[in-house]
């Protein structure tokens, strides 16, 4: 029961993966830049929960903590970078 | 029966991200795409969590997806509104707020306040 669903979800995140990644290619300003990158480690950050889902492995838990907390960061950087220089 | 619940919203959460993906490709602007983008940050990732919470009933599981999940619904509404301003900033040149940008917004109401606060 879980194997196949979270089977299928991690299906779903690596065709959503690959479409931020063409997003992300595809963008023309340095805010779209930020927005698909945003996107792509919210995306990272929800396969590692279907792996901790499917195999109840504790370690997968601080990875989450760690890697939502380094998205803020990155966010943020970047985000007074725009808006100190412009994009 | 919890099993199936949390098949279910594992299934959920990985479905929005993928709306999001598909909302990024479709939406014309940086606006519009932000309101696709923001969704399963805060949505799927707890749907998400909510399930890891259920599969594994260990208090110091639930502990740690309940640090993740105050985590992220501080961090990411945080983030999306410094972009979002960024950007709104940047495409009315500034105009937020009128003669200053993000530069010049920041000392001046220290300077105003000084005078007030100081006696205190």
């Amino acid at each position: 029961m879980i194997e196949a669903a979270t089977t299928v979800a991690f299906v779903l995140v690596s065709a959503a993966g690959v479409m931020g990644a063409l997003a992300l290619l595809r963008a023309r300003s340095l805010a779209d830049r930020i927005v698909a990158l945003d996107l792509l480690l919210v995306i990272v950050v929800l396969a590692v929960a279907v792996g901790a889902v499917r195999t109840r492995e504790r370690l997968y838990l601080d990875v989450l903590v760690v890697t939502s907390l380094l998205g803020f960061l990155g966010t943020t950087i970047v985000a007074r970078f725009i808006e100190r220089r412009g994009s | 029966m919890i099993e199936l619940i949390a098949s279910v919203l594992v299934v959920a959460g990985a479905a929005l991200a993928l709306l999001a993906a598909v909302g990024l490709r479709r939406f014309p602007d940086v606006l519009s795409r932000m309101h696709a983008a923001t969704k399963p940050a805060t949505l799927g990732m707890l749907l998400v969590l909510v399930a890891v919470g259920l599969r594994d009933g260990r208090v110091g599981v639930i502990a740690k997806v309940a640090l993740v999940a105050a985590l992220q619904f501080l961090t990411a509404p945080t983030g999306a509104h410094m972009v979002g301003r960024a950007v709104y900033r940047d495409l009315t040149g500034g105009n937020g707020h009128r003669g200053s940008g993000a530069a010049g917004a920041a000392p001046e109401p220290p300077a105003d306040a000084e005078g007030i606060t100081a006696p205190e």
